[in-house]
């Protein structure tokens, strides 16, 4: 590290080492496809994949035009307004550069391999930025720590096609611009920056935490006395040509002129300007004349600008915070208000040890690396420093925002580590003769010096190597765990299972796609699905049939309104499954395989949500037993037992043990009754090889207009009776349902 | 700038008997502190002006006129947005912030070009190529967000 004879072989080792970093990025992002296939994972990649295809196949201006039909039934959903449209255009271009080189690369591969080949990117854009920081060895070390943190792997592994895979590369290289533009004053890299950051706001939403962040930064150093022209070019140039250009996303439109998210940045710009213009004035006056001229004239335009904002608030031209943004703050806020948000989990704050398990090494060495910022303390410490402060608080409330922290711990952590290593590996005079290395390496001179005298004789040797070799050891042990992590937690699929047999042999559980593909084979392709939306996604992607809610969560009423006739009674969900035309029931059921990301597990926020709507349909408290608890056995509360969710995942359950075996569900660990369950306005039509999914079909109305529930009931009493003596009956009444059909 | 000028014509004759050595200039400050608040502040415009007037090079003189008809395309589109309303808001949008990057961009140029920046390495050609770059770049944008 920066010991190489020239600086022109430094340059080759440097560009060596960051291809060796890239390369190891993308291969350790590729255990899912190795181990599984080359797929796209979990839900919302499923829907960019789609969207990636409608692009491919249809051309630029067909997808933002898109109407989306297939999701939102009756509503349906305006795609091209309502999406970050980066990792679509990028993917779509990658796939047209690639086949006009004579790569015919199926669009599919593309999407699943773009985000490890733009991980390999963020490590060089990370080599980048901590290279403004500090220097190259640092840069190098933060590369390869970003390359491997499983904080950053979690989002980008192979199939992950998602748009954080594009946008934690475009946040470190806009980051990156803006750092070079204000250390050199340049409107050239103002621009850029601005240039990135269009990227960035077509990519993710993400992109408010620049827009923040950069004005915070800038803001901090006006307090700090630190105003130059360069700050005002740099900013200036950024934040009109990133304002003006984020705002032609259809998806973001005019917020940046209403929203108070923004807010900061246009005030910031204004301060600007007017601290600008008083430097100009200064320029031409002497100070004592500046300052009587100041406490008049100056005095007044300031106050006139603060008057105005203030006004623009009040009168309600600059919107109130949105409810996303509110749990930002308050983390019991999205569980009070907003149930939509506090149901996915990645939107809950974070617990301390996923921090570890994430970061591990890189969070020890975080707040040393933050230390040495304070200490040299430049400008665009200044930055890093904010960045880990509000990376750390966001990080904190939201678990998926570990992933906005994890560029900056691995840049601190880079920045201690290469503190340690320039004092322990390099001789002091072979640190390259540069300006700012000088200035470094005459303190480091002095800390070599001092850890001498305080190592009592102890030869140099020995002191380097009992720093170096445990420094080493802790490397070795990171990298183990990174490796160790995305192997085990980060790389799988979700839409393919794999399981363990006694003997260490692999057994893959593929019922989703068994179970989808079912779909499109045996529906009617303007049939509707009703599951919870979840599952949306992945049904219109992989089944291509129409759904009534989907991971794009728009509309809380219509995913209340599914909520609804998931949880209650049949008799009060058919008339809302007939009005939307349901055909098809799709639930998810993990109790035979012990699957705990099952509908039952998730049906309490369905519940939650559809009580939020329809207060007098649904009752939380009424699906807990008196005792509190939430239980799916003989002591359910009739609710539950009655609720479509519960009759659709444990119908003919017990059946799947036979006449004389006691039925278990292996995620709640309770006993399921073994009375079997009545269904009157399903037919069961399928269920997947383990049982994971399930899909009903939604029966027609009575021939004699009586109510389904009656209708099934009809002439029943007498055969009822012989079930519950003997369970082989069940098979009979399952044929007459079939009848009806 | 047009207001200083008018104030400048007036103020003519004093304004060219101010020095810009320091013993003048203190014996000004007292005088002005004795004169009253308004008076003051307009005599200290006064001074403003004329060392911006002596001071300046012709090149940023020039900037600055064009900056200050910038701001008032600028200002005359903001008041017929108050007047009128907003109804094309892109195309307000876009001739809007056309006016604020015009200005902006050539104030960059100008505080490049000012030799009391001390902007390492940065060539007057080097900024007016910076200059160029972010107003292909900005105007790009605004034709494509007129609509």
């Amino acid at each position: 590290m920066g010991t190489a004879k020239t600086a022109a072989d430094a340059v080759w080792l440097r560009v060596v080492i960051l291809v060796t970093i890239g390369i190891l990025a993308v291969s350790s992002r590729l255990f899912s496809v190795i181990r599984f296939e080359s797929v796209i994972h979990e839900f919302d990649p499923w829907f960019n994949y789609r969207s990636t295809m409608h692009l491919v196949n249809k051309g630029f201006y067909e997808f933002l035009n898109w109407f989306d039909d297939f999701s939102w039934y009756p509503l349906g959903r305006v795609v091209g307004g309502t999406v970050y449209p980066g990792i679509m255009i990028t993917a779509g271009a990658a796939h047209w550069i690639m086949n006009k080189l004579n790569f015919p690369v199926d669009i599919r591969n593309v999407c699943v391999f773009l985000a490890p080949f733009f991980s390999a990117f963020t490590a060089v854009a990370c080599y980048l930025l901590t290279t403004e920081i500090k220097d190259a060895s640092a840069g190098l070390l933060a590369a390869a720590f970003i390359g491997i943190a499983p904080g950053y792997i979690s989002r980008s592994v192979a199939g992950s096609y998602d748009n954080e895979g594009i946008a934690i590369f475009l946040l470190m290289i806009t980051f990156y611009c803006w750092l070079k533009a204000f250390k050199l004053g340049s409107s050239l890299w103002g621009g850029l920056t601005a240039l990135f950051y269009f990227y960035m706001v077509s990519a993710w939403g993400g992109y408010v935490f620049i827009i923040n962040l950069i004005p915070l930064h800038v803001f901090a150093l006006l307090l700090m006395g630190r105003f130059s022209a360069r700050l005002y070019v740099s900013y200036s140039t950024f934040y009109v040509i990133g304002t003006l250009s984020s705002m032609e996303i259809p998806f973001v439109g005019f917020q940046p002129t209403w929203t108070s998210e923004h807010m900061a940045a246009l005030g910031v710009f204004g301060l600007v300007q007017i601290v600008a213009f008083v430097e100009m004035i200064r320029s031409h006056l002497s100070a004592q004349e500046f300052k009587s001229l100041f406490h008049g004239l100056i005095a007044a335009i300031g106050a006139a600008g603060v008057a105005g904002v203030v006004a623009l608030v009040a009168s309600g031209k600059i919107a109130p915070f949105t409810g996303r943004f509110y749990s930002l703050w308050d983390t019991g806020y999205a569980k009070k208000y907003i149930p939509i948000i506090a149901s996915v989990s990645e939107h809950q704050p974070t617990a301390w040890p996923s921090f570890f398990f994430d970061l591990q090494l890189l969070m020890p060495l975080f707040p040393a690396g933050i230390y040495f910022c304070f200490q040299e303390l430049r400008d665009e410490h200044v930055f890093i420093i904010l960045y880990a402060v509000t990376g750390s608080y966001f990080a904190s409330v939201m678990v998926r925002l570990i992933l906005t922290l994890t560029p900056c711990v691995c840049i601190a952590s880079a920045f201690a580590i290469s503190k340690i290593l320039d004092i322990y590996i390099a001789p002091p005079k072979d640190i390259p003769n540069d300006e700012e290395y000088d200035a470094t390496a005459n303190t480091k001179d002095k800390k070599i010096e001092r850890s001498k005298t305080i190592s009592f004789g102890i030869h140099e040797i020995d002191t380097r190597l009992s720093v170096l070799i445990p420094m080493t050891l802790v490397l070795v042990l990171f990298a183990w765990h990174c490796t160790w992590v995305t192997s085990n937690a980060y790389s799988s699929p979700s839409i393919v299972l794999a399981s363990q047999g006694r003997d260490g042999s692999q057994h893959i559980i593929d019922d989703f796609r068994e179970a989808y593909y079912w779909l499109r084979q045996n529906s009617a392709p303007n049939d509707k699905i009703l599951s919870w939306w979840d599952y949306g996604y992945q049904i219109t992607g992989m089944a291509n049939r129409t759904v009534l809610v989907d991971n794009n969560t728009w509309n809380n009423t219509h995913i209340a309104t599914v909520g609804k006739a998931m949880s209650c009674s049949e008799d009060v969900s058919y008339p809302v499954m007939r009005r939307h035309d349901v055909k098809f029931v799709l639930v998810i059921f993990g109790a035979v395989l012990g699957y705990s990301g099952d509908d039952i597990n998730k049906f309490l926020w369905m519940v939650r949500i559809g009580e939020g709507v329809y207060p007098n349909d649904v009752n939380e408290r009424k699906f807990f037993t008196d005792r509190g608890e939430y239980r799916v056995d003989e002591s359910a509360t009739p609710t539950m037992k009655n609720s479509i969710m519960y009759k659709a995942s444990y119908y003919r359950f017990h059946e799947l043990y036979g006449p004389n075996g006691s039925p278990y569900d292996r995620v709640r660990n309770q006993a399921i009754p073994k009375k079997p369950i009545s269904l009157h306005i399903m037919d069961e039509a399928f269920t997947s090889e383990n049982f994971i999914v399930r899909i009903y079909q939604v029966k027609d109305l009575d021939n004699l207009g009586r109510s389904l529930n009656a209708a099934a009931s009809f002439g029943k009493t007498k055969r009822k009776k012989r079930i519950s003596a003997k369970p082989v009956a069940v098979g009979k009444h399952r044929n007459i349902d079939e009848d009806e059909d | 700038m047009a207001k200083n000028k008018t104030e400048q014509a007036t103020k003519a004759a004093g304004a060219s008997a101010t020095a810009t050595t320091s013993k003048d200039l203190n014996a000004k400050t007292k005088a002005i502190a004795n004169k009253s608040f308004v008076s003051n502040q307009i005599s200290l415009v006064t001074q403003l002006v004329n060392t911006y007037t002596t001071t300046t090079p012709q090149l940023l003189r020039l900037i600055d006129a064009y900056l200050a008809a910038v701001m008032v395309s600028g200002i005359i589109q903001f008041v017929y947005v108050v007047v009128v309303g907003t109804f094309p808001y892109n195309s307000f949008l876009s001739g809007f912030a056309a006016s604020v990057g015009a200005f902006v961009l050539a104030a960059n140029l100008r505080m490049q070009l000012n030799p009391k920046n001390d902007f390492y390495s940065l060539t007057p050609e080097g900024a007016f190529a910076e200059f160029v770059f972010c107003s292909l770049v900005f105007y790009g944008f605004v034709v494509n967000f007129l609509g």
